[in-house]
């Protein structure tokens, strides 16, 4: 067990956790912040998606080490009231069903028009591959991230 | 029309006006939009009225008018949540907008079947839905016509407000509801004409969509409680194996780790449900504070098993079930005319065999339960379909009676049939009582995965006669599977055919299955319709035309009796999908047509594909639907977009397999789902406009799709798929 500190959401966090704890256990058991889902645990369906510095990591799959002096974003900290063009994008297709994976699936979104404002569509397909959705809501999907780009 | 109903008064519980509390949250859109910054949708916020009143056990107005609407039933992203609130608040004429919906508890007293299963949800809660929003509208007319002195009869609603337009008076819900809930609960309440629906029929956003798109807590792993320990189970790691020892003494003194019990959710004398299907209810439990800590925790346990029944493999089931359907003992399902005979003089016949793999439910939440059982009470809080079932099972297992269970559903993180088998809270309330602490109990997805209550293996022949002239004068389908065969003997063509032979064989096996979003349908639609096209191509005729002339039979001179559809709603949604998609032009891709009933509800389809690299790509798939009344289209279309892309990917590319016992596919990187660049690009839905009884759409779209894809890899490769997932065979397409 070691002291770590971790920044999510712009706060500084202290937690006393063994240094192979992924970040999505860190942030689930921890900092109670339960937006970030469990789906595989080897990163392969996306749902633990956060942004690390920026760009969409696999939080079950990152051990919370590989985090320090890293800035944390979870779909917590997106936005503070769901003003995020991506967020608003999911509200307005009425995108999800379940909603399970939508958190990671917005957070694999947002950080892919973080790097390009003007996705292709093959370049949203591309991005959001890694992302299962086993509701079947991947048309959907597609036109928000559409329209997040449009807004954003 | 317009009907008057007899309420049930006993169904109609009147509880007196009663002050409620906590942060009210609801629907308006139209919150802040003067800054031009701020976003085209806000969160909303409802005032919390000062005082609530409760109008029965669905509905609770307060003072100010903002309405609670409890949903009975679970929620599985079926978005029960929203449509079923949506038909009490349009008979209510209540005003969406201050509208919030709450997902009530277990509660067998006030609701009816509070089950997520069959697609079944809107169909039985329509009437009494309606029922008891009118109700408590009439009540509050009375109370504002009582207070006006006026005739109730002149007395008009809209949106949460009363009108008298003679005296030009009007009163909102929340200045009457408490007056209103001291009446008498009427005897008859008068139903909406249909044609006055404001809500139903009308695009309505999911009510918790803002919690999902915010990442709020909602479902049953993100339950955190004081206090709470997190639980991890070992089952076996095969079919046909159970525990026989365990060395706990290394794993006991790792970090965090507070208990390592066995448990088992069958004792003696317990009193077991349909729910309760599980191959393995003897389990080795890790317990301790952290998830982190507990999964570490059981990888180290050290499990000895031992073999109780023969250990299974696939190759060896595929055999089985070939010789089987040939060889096993036949059990006649339905029989009309000489089906012997009509082949015999048949100028043609068609024959071919299909098969689908075991297939895993694989929700995208793995199962979990919360529990907190002491020596008089269980708390439960989680993620099922089916709690009626599960306190039943508690009360006997537990040994506590029904008023001392208490369960609370979560939303869920998709069903398909999986939650339907309540073991794994069973699990939770047991090892609750044996460590004496509240606890969640979390599976991996390894665990889930490999845990069983699989979609079973199916294998099916059909054979079907043709005369001269291409008309199918005999039709003989023979099914079998582990465990089950996948046929419906009065369904399509059933009806439509002379002479018609369907047949049963019944194969066991110890790999536990259950029902899989369109038990059997989910199957048999793809093996039916794909055969039926290739026998419409062998009696020389266009396949939707081959189908149409077909249920014009049905329908003019029906062949039997029980057949289980009705012939002119199935026409009418193939006519339809024939009319959309442009059926007679050239698309200038290869195109599927299917089409299926099942759970009620009538589902035709039409999908484009192009090869693109030597790989089908969905282009298009047009979807004519028949569920009576649509009740919600924004939903209802999610459902049937949803059930399509499902269909797709569970046909091309899934699949269980096992290997002396042991299932070779843990987790996602060995069973493969459908993902992004493999869902259609488009998909569109129309809907059969006749004002029938609503029907559920959970399900239905599913089943047809995978013979619209065989069909379609049909016309753009010339090879036809008889056996899934396709992917296995696309080598075929070079």
């Amino acid at each position: 067990m070691a002291n770590l500190t971790i920044n999510v959401n712009g706060k500084d966090h202290t937690v006393d956790v063994a240094e192979d704890t992924p970040i999505l256990w860190v942030l689930r058991d921890h900092l109670k912040l339960v937006g970030t889902k469990y789906g595989c645990g080897i990163a392969q369906c996306g749902a633990c998606t956060i942004h690390l510095d920026g760009k969409a990591a696999r939080s079950c799959s990152l051990p919370v080490v590989a985090a320090t002096g890293k800035k944390i974003t979870t779909i917590e900290g997106l936005s503070e009231d769901g003003s995020h063009p991506v967020q608003q994008a999911w509200i307005e297709h009425d995108v999800a069903q379940c909603g399970y994976c939508q958190a990671g699936q917005i957070m694999t979104a947002s950080a892919l028009l973080n790097e390009n404002k003007n996705p292709s569509d093959a370049q949203i397909v591309e991005a959001m591959n890694g992302n299962i959705c086993r509701c079947g809501t991947y048309t959907r999907i597609r036109a928000a991230v559409k329209t997040a780009a449009k807004n954003a | 029309m317009t009907k008057n109903i007899n309420t049930k008064r006993r169904s109609f519980i009147k509880v007196s006006a009663a002050a409620g509390g906590g942060m009210v949250l609801g629907f308006n859109f139209f919150a802040c939009k003067e800054e031009s910054k701020l976003p085209e949708f806000v969160a909303p916020i409802l005032e919390e009225p000062g005082k609530w009143t409760e109008m029965n056990g669905f509905l609770s107005i307060g003072d100010n008018g903002v309405v609670t609407i409890m949903s009975p039933n679970p929620e599985i992203g079926q978005n029960v949540k929203t449509s079923m609130p949506m038909i009490i608040a349009e008979e209510l004429d209540a005003d969406w907008e201050q509208v919030k919906v709450e997902q009530a508890p277990l509660d067998t007293e006030k609701y009816q079947r509070q089950i997520a299963g069959g697609s079944q949800s809107i169909r039985f809660g329509w009437e009494s839905l309606r029922k008891t929003g009118a109700t408590a509208r009439q009540m509050l007319v009375q109370a504002a016509a009582d207070q006006w002195g006026v005739p109730a009869s002149e007395i008009t609603t809209d949106r949460g407000m009363i009108y008298h337009k003679a005296s030009d008076q009007s009163i909102s819900y929340g200045a009457v509801a408490s007056a209103a809930a001291q009446l008498e609960v009427p005897e008859e309440v008068t139903l909406k004409d249909p044609k006055d629906f404001k809500l139903i029929g009308h695009r309505v956003r999911n009510v918790d969509g803002w919690d999902i798109v915010q990442g709020k807590p909602l479902f049953g792993l993100d339950i955190q409680e004081e206090g709470m320990k997190i639980a991890m189970i070992v089952h076996p790691p095969a079919f046909g194996m159970k525990i026989k020892s365990m060395d706990d003494a290394a794993v006991k003194q790792m970090d965090g780790i507070t208990d390592v019990i066995r448990i088992n959710v069958e004792p003696e004398g317990w009193n077991p449900q349909w729910s309760d299907v599980n191959a393995y209810p003897e389990l080795a439990v890790v317990v301790g504070e952290t998830t982190w800590q507990v999964m570490k925790a059981k990888k180290a346990l050290k499990v000895e098993w031992e073999e109780e029944s023969p250990l299974e493999n696939t190759a060896a089931q595929k055999d089985l079930l070939d010789d089987m359907l040939m060889n096993g003992a036949v059990e006649v399902a339905r029989k009309d005319g000489d089906p012997d005979g009509a082949f015999a003089k048949a100028a043609k016949i068609v024959e071919k065999t299909y098969s689908a793999p075991f297939l895993a439910h694989n929700t995208m939440e793995p199962m979990n339960f919360y529990a907190n059982v002491t020596a008089d009470r269980a708390e439960l809080v989680g993620p099922i379909q089916t709690p009626m079932f599960l306190e039943m099972t508690l009360e006997s297992v537990l040994g506590l009676p029904k008023d001392k269970i208490d369960i609370m559903m979560t939303r869920m993180g998709g069903g398909f049939g999986r939650r339907l088998y309540g073991h794994f809270g069973t699990e939770a309330a047991l090892i609750s009582q044996a460590i004496k602490s509240p606890v969640k109990l979390v599976y991996t997805r390894e665990d889930d995965m490999t845990q069983g209550t699989y979609r079973p293996m199916y294998k099916v022949l059909y054979r079907a006669g043709l005369d001269e002239d291409g008309n199918m004068i005999a039709f003989h389908v023979r099914g079998t599977g582990l465990p089950e065969s996948p046929i419906f003997a009065n369904r399509y063509p059933a009806g439509a055919v002379d002479n018609y032979l369907a047949e049963n064989v019944k194969v066991n096996t110890n790999i536990s299955t259950g029902a899989w979003r369109a038990p059997r349908s989910n199957f048999i639609a793809m093996a039916e319709q794909s055969f039926l096209d290739e026998v419409a191509e062998a009696a020389g005729k266009d396949p939707i035309a081959f189908r149409l002339e077909l249920f014009k039979k049905a329908e003019a001179n029906p062949i039997g009796e029980d057949n289980d559809y009705d012939a002119a709603r199935y026409a009418g949604v193939l006519e339809l999908v024939k009319e959309k998609a442009g059926w007679t032009e050239d698309s200038g891709l290869s195109r599927g047509v299917s089409a299926y009933y099942c759970h009620n509800s009538y589902v035709a389809q039409v999908l484009d594909i192009a090869l693109e690299d030597g790989l089908p790509k969905v282009k298009k798939v047009y979807c004519a639907v028949d569920c009576g009344i649509v009740v919600n289209p924004e939903g209802a279309i999610n459902q049937i977009e949803g059930g399509i892309i499902d269909g797709i990917g569970h046909a091309m590319f899934s699949e269980m397999t096992f290997t002396d016992g042991k299932p070779d596919q843990e987790n996602f990187h060995q069973y493969r789902l459908i993902r992004q660049t493999e869902a259609p690009d488009e998909i569109e839905v129309f809907f059969v406009d006749n004002g029938e009884h609503p029907t559920g759409l959970g399900e239905p779209s599913l089943p047809p799709i995978g013979a619209a894809l065989a069909n379609a890899l049909y016309q753009a490769t010339g090879k036809r798929f008889y056996d899934q997932p396709f992917a296995n065979q696309i080598d075929l397409l070079g």
